[in-house]
């Protein structure tokens, strides 16, 4: 890729960090949260690999696959965590779980 | 003398013993240990004292023990020093100890709390012990507060009663004014001399300091402080009355024969301090006149017996602090040790009075005890004899000796004498009265003898003792300077034997055949409740100290130098239940917050980047 189109990767990868973003913050369910978490994730991945190839270095690709397994992860627990509240608590609405408060 | 460190460790590990054993051991033998160890102190003092006159009576024997504490260039030691002043007193203590401690052991034989008095009578006497032998006034210092803790312990020893708390509270907070001056007398020393060795002191003091000077003066004063309250006397004599609330052989052991002598001690110890001060040494002199005489009077109609026999014990230190002031060391010391033999005879035998009478301590509800407790009457009318000097008991020679020195002192001595001779005078009548009082009259009561191997064999030891100890020559006289020699005229022993005489002739008069009834304070009102209540030093201290400090205290409730840490105290509570609340669980509020303060923090960074 040319270093022009820097920029414009990095406008998307900001773009759709921020629709991650707004995803986590008005979602209720929980399920749509962490799938707003992975495209959150995703975006900055978009991100390393885009400065990884405008400088022409490989440590962006090597940090997407740290990011995606990362990614991965973060999605096993959180589903399992997931499933878990749902038998617990028949539901997956954030705001019933907020027993947790100090 | 390789043995005088067993002095004062036998009587400390027979505590620790009692103390470490305490719940898990029986009472005979906490008995076996308590009186034991004591004993064993008395048996090496003999050995000891032997040892001393074999190698000729004037030497000194020093031993450094151990290294205590060093703070820069100060050093002190747990270090031991035996003259002839430090070796009566052991003989007193360990000997007038073991025998109030037997005699305790039956005493106390019903109190529930038996291992607890021997552990506290033991710690006494080691703390006793460590006073009079130390070498320097700092290890002085630490025996001498801890036969206060002591005093304090045994005062409210019945601890029960919140009226014996108050007495062992008040006896540890009086006696603290007089310790608090003793330590900044030491510091004073410390600065002038830079020694508290007491052998150096010894030495030092007459290069060093100017005959009444401001510094010998100042020193001395302070140093005097200390003694009165510690000996009860004026002005800080009002704990001792009170004092009486503890177990009758702790009054006879502490407040009579013991811990209250230990300011006459102090002053006999520094005597080349109180050298260069003579108007100090004047004052001694004086303030043991007052006392003698102003506890004279109040022991005239008090109707405790206890208490009659505590305001004599202040009188008759008033005796040995007078001797002092006049420069009769040793017959001050002398006194010191024939006091404490009858005074603990006296105290002991009022115990067992008491518990004849199942523990009735007013003398108005006694009577014509004389024939159901033969053996306490004879030991009650020799400590009295004693007590009021007559020949040829052992209180004569040592008073006698104390008059004559005093009549001896230029400028003030006759006048010094006259003072003394009334309180012989008033000595006689208060103490016949409370023997008139007690053994004769009309019976009241029908009284239980208490009898045994504990209660009748330290009594007659201790009247043998009162009767014959005029004649033993203390080792004292090597280590104190010496005392006015000369006579005076005739008349004045005469005199001097005759009033207390006359006094027990009123005594018997008044009494007895109930004639001259016009005497009797009790007939003044108004003078027999002053004398009732000790001229009224309580309430006169309660006006003039207690009352504004407890009403600036009451001023002072809300603390006005805490206010400071209070508040921020509130502030942190205040900021802490605000932040709280954005603590509410509910997680899309926490991303939120999150994702702000993180565009803030990157708009900010810019902002300053871009300025």
């Amino acid at each position: 890729m040319d270093s022009q189109y820097i920029d414009h990767a990095l406008v998307l990868a900001g773009i759709l960090f921020c629709l991650g973003l707004v995803g986590v913050m008005v979602r209720r369910n929980l399920i749509f949260i962490m799938i707003s978490i992975e495209v959150m994730l995703n975006a900055s991945g978009l991100a390393f690999i885009a400065a990884g190839s405008a400088w022409g270095q490989t440590e962006g690709q090597i940090m997407f696959l740290a990011v995606m397994t990362l990614g991965a992860a973060e999605v096993a627990v959180g589903l399992g965590l997931t499933l878990l509240l749902f038998r617990h608590y028949n539901s997956v609405n954030v705001d019933q779980l907020n027993q947790l408060r100090g | 003398m390789q043995q005088l460190w067993l002095i004062p460790s036998l009587p400390l590990m027979g505590f620790l013993l009692l103390v470490l054993g305490h719940g898990r051991c029986s009472r005979s033998l906490a008995r076996l240990v308590g009186v034991g160890s004591v004993a064993m102190a008395a048996l090496v003092t003999i050995w000891v004292t032997l040892d001393f006159y074999s190698l000729g009576a004037t030497q000194t024997y020093q031993v450094e023990l151990w290294p205590w504490f060093r703070a820069g260039v100060f050093e002190v030691s747990f270090g031991l020093y035996l003259d002839g002043l430090a070796l009566s007193m052991l003989l007193v203590i360990t000997g007038v100890g073991s025998l109030i401690h037997w005699y305790a052991s039956g005493y106390m034989w019903q109190d529930p709390d038996y291992q607890r008095f021997f552990a506290y009578m033991n710690l006494f006497v080691a703390a006793m012990l460590v006073l009079v032998l130390a070498d320097n006034l700092v290890l002085l210092f630490l025996g001498w507060e801890g036969v206060g803790l002591c005093s304090f312990l045994l005062i409210g020893f019945w601890h029960r009663d919140p009226a014996n708390g108050y007495a062992a509270r008040k006896a540890f907070v009086v006696t603290r004014v007089g310790d608090t001056a003793f330590a900044i007398g030491l510091f004073l020393l410390y600065r002038e001399l830079g020694t508290l060795d007491l052998p150096t002191i010894m030495a030092l003091a007459p290069e060093m300091f100017d005959l009444g000077g401001n510094h010998p003066t100042l020193i001395a004063a302070l140093l005097l402080a200390g003694a009165l309250g510690k000996s009860a006397q004026l002005p800080l004599h009002t704990w001792l009355p009170d004092a009486m609330a503890g177990p009758t052989p702790v009054s006879a052991l502490i407040h009579a024969a013991t811990m209250v002598t230990a300011g006459v001690y102090l002053i006999a110890r520094n005597h080349s301090i109180f050298l260069q001060a003579p108007n100090v040494l004047l004052a001694v002199a004086f303030i043991g006149l007052f006392t003698l005489l102003v506890s004279g009077f109040a022991a005239l109609n008090q109707t405790d017996i206890k208490r009659v026999l505590a305001y004599s014990t202040m009188s008759q230190i008033g005796y040995m602090f007078f001797a002092l002031g006049v420069g009769a060391w040793s017959e001050s010391i002398f006194h010191l040790m024939t006091h404490a033999i009858f005074k603990a005879l006296l105290f002991l035998t009022a115990g067992s009075i008491i518990l004849a009478l199942h523990h009735e301590q007013d003398i108005r509800s006694m009577g014509g005890l004389r024939r159901q407790l033969p053996i306490p009457f004879w030991c009650f009318v020799i400590g009295s004899a004693c007590l009021v000097a007559l020949p040829p008991t052992s209180g004569f020679f040592s008073k006698e000796a104390i008059l004559n020195a005093s009549w001896q002192l230029p400028g003030y001595g006759p006048w010094l004498w006259a003072g003394g001779v009334l309180g012989a005078f008033i000595t006689a009548i208060y103490t016949f009265r409370l023997l008139f009082l007690v053994f004769f009259g009309p019976q009241k009561v029908q009284p239980q003898e208490p009898k045994g191997w504990q209660f009748h064999p330290p009594l007659i030891i201790l009247a043998t003792l009162s009767l014959g100890a005029g004649w033993f020559v203390l080792p004292s006289q090597g280590a104190l300077p010496p005392s006015p020699s000369g006579h005076p005229p005739l008349w004045t022993l005469v005199v001097a034997i005759g009033l207390p005489l006359l006094g027990i002739g009123i005594a018997y008069q008044v009494y007895v055949r109930q004639q001259w009834q016009g005497l009797r304070i009790a007939q003044w009102p108004l003078l027999r409740q002053f004398f009732l209540r000790g001229w009224g030093f309580d309430g006169l201290y309660q006006r003039l100290f207690l009352t504004p400090f407890t009403t600036l205290a009451q001023l002072n409730r809300k603390d006005i130098v805490d206010q400071l840490p209070a508040r921020v105290v509130q502030l942190s509570l205040t900021l802490h239940k605000t932040f709280s609340q954005l603590q509410n669980g509910q997680l899309r509020f926490y991303i939120t917050t999150l994702a702000c303060a993180a565009i803030i923090i990157l708009a900010s960074t810019l902002v300053i980047q871009v300025l």
